[in-house]
């Protein structure tokens, strides 16, 4: 039984490829904002502001995404609140990218050396003006090889939203193969165009990295 | 390829060696020759190969063409006996190179037990004994991170005299050191120099050199261009060797 | 209306939670000791004089890091099926999670071995130590000393990771939730109580790799600072 992969097929996972895509870009933003947010909390000069994020954090990095998302999915329909397989894992894939950009970015912040911190305070600029003009931006350079290096986490992470029924490239793949019944090929080729998609991130965050001469030991949640 | 040892021999002679890095010409027609018990200090500007050709004594550096022979090895031939080699010599380098993972008795028994193959009990008496040589009894269990330069460039010492060489080689071994954990390392070597050991050594160290060496090596952008006792340096023959010792080169 | 939370309905099943959390902790013990070994294996790998060894090393780690954990499973179990092997879901997830973290763990272990300095290696070879004893003394064990945090980390990534072997229906941790959830309706609270219990893993886990650093490296446990 099955028939052969034609056009049809392959359409089907490029479409689900272009929604892996969208829905990275939604979990990058989203996250990103968030995350942002988060990294300010967690070096804020109230404690209680420090101490909610950096909870938050060790929640999130602590917990499987998969739960993550079954309790955004599965949990929320549980008590009432049914929402699509888009919203779960866009909003699951969002506060999971939010903690883990949040620690990289505050890691950055407090990567610039101290001196220009003081340099800062020296010039009598307000906490706001010394974070923009002087601390940021020369945090943003030292935070993007790590960034550009979790965007390809955040690529591979979407692969798990399939399990909620998401239809992205791993799901595409399932539906394919329940026609065709050639699963070894068809998740043959979905490796190879999530390699496709991953890959030039990896090269060009490894190019980011030598040039900031720094060298740094790059950890992958699987 | 094993030569006659007879006491007239020399334990360490080089002749004629040729070394390039890429289009740098870095020795150029180097010999010498060290006499057993000998002490031979090699002097010159950074950049005049000296180090070079330490490193070549001990096939740290191949040679391009000339002749090495240390303690009967043919060292500028590919198929010398590496590990017969730096049994018989020793080398003590400017960053010491302590493992910084082991104690200090733990560098010293590594190479006997994994080398020398000594019993576990020997080796620590060993090192027990080197240690006290160079004045480092009580650092047996520290770890190199716990010494001083001075401390652990003389832990460095012991290493390498724990494995009984031959001949023992100094890297400008005081070069990364303070003046005031100088010293502590200069005697340690002039009593090494007093057993009888053989050494060769490139310093920058004037003073020392003078009152402990038995000759001197003078080396200029390869060459070698002037070789003689200590007295040599307040007579100089070649104008090279006249502008080193005027400028401010060495410290006495 | 409001929102009834029932957890004690969910906490009565508590024997099935710690069945699976047992499991869990199974999987990432054995496919911790499993890969770090072969990770260690390619990291050498990497380094190999002949390039065929050096480039297939490099290729599967590339390959690994750059696919998703879920697809490396599933063509794990559909491959080993293919070929005819029926093996366990408990054996075919270790097997993918080796396969997986061992491309981390020869990524980490390569760092550590390039963070040697040259002027150890060459002491190294003055004492006349040979090319085995050097690898073994001079750059292996203190490589392991030097990234063991990195690794602590990546092997409790691993065993959250191994929630995604519930797909292959072994028996872990959220696979238990799954069915649990399924069974009563509550599907909030089990999940809620699913994510603490792998909080207390990760805790447990990095416990435990901090009392094995301190057995296994005598100098960090006397000095305590980093090598």
């Amino acid at each position: 039984m099955g028939g052969h992969l034609n056009i049809n097929h392959l359409l089907f996972l490029g479409h689900g490829a272009l929604w892996t895509l969208g829905l990275s870009l939604i979990a990058l933003i989203g996250g990103g904002i968030a995350g942002f947010a988060i990294a300010l909390a967690r070096i804020s000069p109230l404690k209680s502001v420090r101490i909610v994020s950096a909870t938050y954090v060790q929640l999130i990095q602590g917990t499987p995404l998969l739960v993550i998302l079954f309790l955004g999915y599965f949990g929320l329909a549980a008590i009432g609140l049914r929402v699509s397989p888009l919203i779960a894992a866009g909003v699951s894939l969002t506060l999971y990218v939010a903690a883990y950009l949040g620690e990289i970015w505050r890691g950055s912040i407090q990567s610039v050396p101290k001196p220009q911190w003081e340099a800062a305070e020296g010039l009598a600029l307000s906490r706001t003006q010394r974070m923009t003009k002087v601390i940021l931006p020369q945090a943003i350079r030292i935070a993007t090889p790590p960034t550009v290096g979790f965007m390809v986490q955040i690529v591979k992470n979407t692969s798990l939203a399939s399990v909620v029924g998401f239809v992205e490239l791993m799901r595409s793949g399932q539906i394919v193969n329940n026609s065709l019944f050639e699963p070894f090929a068809i998740y043959a080729i979905i490796a190879v165009v999530y390699f496709a998609m991953c890959y030039p991130l990896s090269l060009f965050s490894q190019r980011l990295e030598r040039r900031m001469g720094r060298g740094r030991i790059n950890l992958g949640p699987a | 390829m094993q030569q006659n040892n007879s006491p007239t021999t020399p334990i360490v002679s080089l002749r004629d060696v040729q070394k390039s890095f890429g289009s740098l010409k870095v020795l150029d027609g180097v010999s010498f020759a060290v006499e057993r018990g000998e002490v031979l200090a090699i002097i010159g500007r950074s950049g005049s190969g000296k180090s070079t050709a330490l490193r070549c004594i001990d096939r740290f550096e191949e040679v391009d063409s000339g002749e090495i022979v240390v303690c009967g090895h043919r060292v500028d031939l590919p198929d010398v006996d590496l590990r017969a080699l730096r049994q018989d010599v020793g080398i003590v380098f400017q960053s010491y190179n302590l493992f910084p993972h082991l104690t200090i008795e733990q560098n010293i028994t590594l190479a006997l037990c994994s080398v020398k193959r000594m019993a576990a009990a020997q080796a620590k008496e060993l090192a027990q004994k080197v240690l006290a040589q160079v004045g480092l009894e009580e650092k047996l269990h520290a770890y190199p991170e716990q010494l001083s330069g001075g401390q652990q460039q003389r832990a460095a010492i012991a290493r390498s005299l724990a494995m009984q060489p031959k001949v023992m080689l100094f890297d400008e071994v005081t070069s990364a050191l303070d003046p005031e954990l100088t010293a502590e390392v200069l005697k340690v070597i002039e009593a090494l120099a007093a057993d009888g050991m053989t050494m060769v050594m490139v310093t920058h160290e004037m003073g020392f050199a003078k009152s402990i060496a038995d000759r001197i090596v003078f080396m200029h952008r390869g060459k070698v261009h002037e070789t003689g006792p200590a007295s040599m340096l307040a007579a100089p023959k070649t104008p090279e060797l006249t502008q080193f010792v005027g400028t401010g080169n060495l410290k006495s | 209306m409001g929102i009834q939370l029932d957890f004690p309905a969910v906490l009565e099943r508590w024997p099935s939670f710690l069945a699976g959390a047992a499991l869990t902790l199974e999987l990432a013990l054995f496919a911790t000791v499993l890969g770090a070994l072969f990770g260690t294996l390619v990291a050498v790998g990497r380094g190999a004089h002949r390039a065929p060894i050096a480039r297939a090393c490099k290729v599967y780690v590339e390959a690994i890091r750059n696919t998703p954990l879920l697809v490396q499973i599933f063509l794990v179990y559909f491959g080993l099926a293919s070929i005819g092997l029926k093996l366990s879901a408990f054996t075919v997830a270790i097997a993918a999670l080796t396969i997986n973290v061992g491309a981390y763990t020869a990524e980490i272990m390569r760092a550590g071995f390039e963070a040697i300095p040259r002027g150890q290696i060459e002491a190294a070879e003055g004492l006349a130590l040979s090319r085995f004893q050097i690898y073994w003394h001079i750059i292996l064990l203190p490589a392991v000393e030097r990234v063991y945090p990195a690794l602590t980390s990546q092997f409790v990534l691993l065993m959250l990771a191994s929630s995604v072997c519930s797909q292959i229906s072994a028996e872990e941790l959220t696979a238990v939730a799954n069915y649990i959830q399924s069974d009563t309706y509550r599907a909030f609270e089990t999940y809620i109580i699913v994510a603490v219990l792998y909080i207390v893993l990760s805790l447990m886990m990095r416990a435990g790799f901090w009392g094995l650093g301190l057995v296994l490296f005598p100098r960090r446990r006397r000095l305590g600072t980093p090598l």
